[in-house]
């Protein structure tokens, strides 16, 4: 049963910092063609403070946060039947090697339909001088009732 | 990049995902969901075998864009829904996926954070097919074009 007063919470900030060899590793896992992911040179020369992360690259410190929570047995989500429905990401700058970035999880929504549960978790990511680097909203659906 | 209106279309990219790709994303992204990997554990939740995970999906297709613009350091939001799986047979070939793009909107990039000058912002939809299905749905991208 899932514990219903998380819903409006946030979550502890964790911080992570984003280290250049692993820009390196995702854009090569994506098979990302851009220099500025893989050639610190090429970054340097577009501007960029270090290698530039892909889009999505948000997922390899947010989704580990997502997956410890949604496993806590304090929440009660049945991680297992879990599909990812949905996901949302507005970078208000890129992320680049070298940042480090602090994630809060705020569990913002959840509503059952037909024995689904439908979670929605945002994460705000912010750097080091707190400025906001990007917002990622996840929609996550497994089975079950409130 | 001046061209670019709506109705413009991205050049389009055929990928095929392998069940190496998989094992590469998981490490690579720390998302080690054994659905990705095990057909034992993908059989028991009642998919039809091993699925690629969503945010591969959605990162490759994502390649639409920074291919076009050629600096991901533009894209400003991206979002999709996951609305189909793509099954990754334990095969050579792997599970092909064809990915297209098209201008939907072009404005004038209004907030002050974007200081180039005449600086523009496209949004794009993309369109992700697997086995003669779509399976990404409100897949767009905003990207910012050089003024």
């Amino acid at each position: 049963m899932v514990d219903t007063s998380f819903v409006g919470r946030a979550l502890d900030p964790v911080t992570y910092r984003v280290g250049r060899e692993k820009i390196r590793e995702f854009a090569l896992a994506i098979g990302e063609g851009a220099l500025v992911c893989t050639d610190i040179d090429a970054a340097r020369a577009a501007g960029h403070a270090d290698l530039v992360a892909p889009p999505t690259f948000t997922v390899t410190f947010t989704l580990p946060l997502i997956t410890e929570f949604l496993k806590d047995p304090a929440f009660g989500w049945d991680y297992a039947r879990m599909v990812h429905a949905d996901q949302s990401i507005t970078l208000h700058r890129p992320v680049v090697g070298g940042d480090e970035l602090t994630t809060v999880i705020h569990v913002e929504d959840l509503k059952a339909r037909a024995g689904s549960l439908m979670l929605t978790l945002r994460c705000e990511v912010t750097d080091a001088d707190g400025a906001a680097v990007a917002t990622t909203t996840a929609m996550l659906v497994t089975q079950g009732e409130l | 990049m001046s061209a670019i209106e709506k109705g413009t279309e991205l050049p389009p990219l055929s990928l095929r995902v392998t069940r190496a790709d998989l094992v590469r994303y998981a490490g690579a992204s720390g998302d080690f969901n054994p659905i990705h990997w095990s057909d034992r554990v993908a059989g028991s939740v009642g998919l039809p075998g091993v699925i690629a995970h969503g945010m591969l999906t959605m990162a490759l297709a994502g390649r639409l864009v920074t291919q076009w613009v050629g600096d991901p350091a533009l894209v400003r939001s991206y979002g999709v829904r996951f609305t189909r799986p793509v099954v990754v047979p334990d095969d050579d070939d792997g599970a092909l996926v064809e990915f297209s793009g098209k201008v939907t909107d072009v404005t004038d990039v209004t907030d002050v954070a974007d200081a180039e000058d005449g600086a523009r912002v496209a949004r794009v939809a993309i369109t992700a097919v697997f086995d003669g299905k779509t399976v990404l749905g409100r897949a767009t991208a905003e990207v910012v074009l050089p003024g």
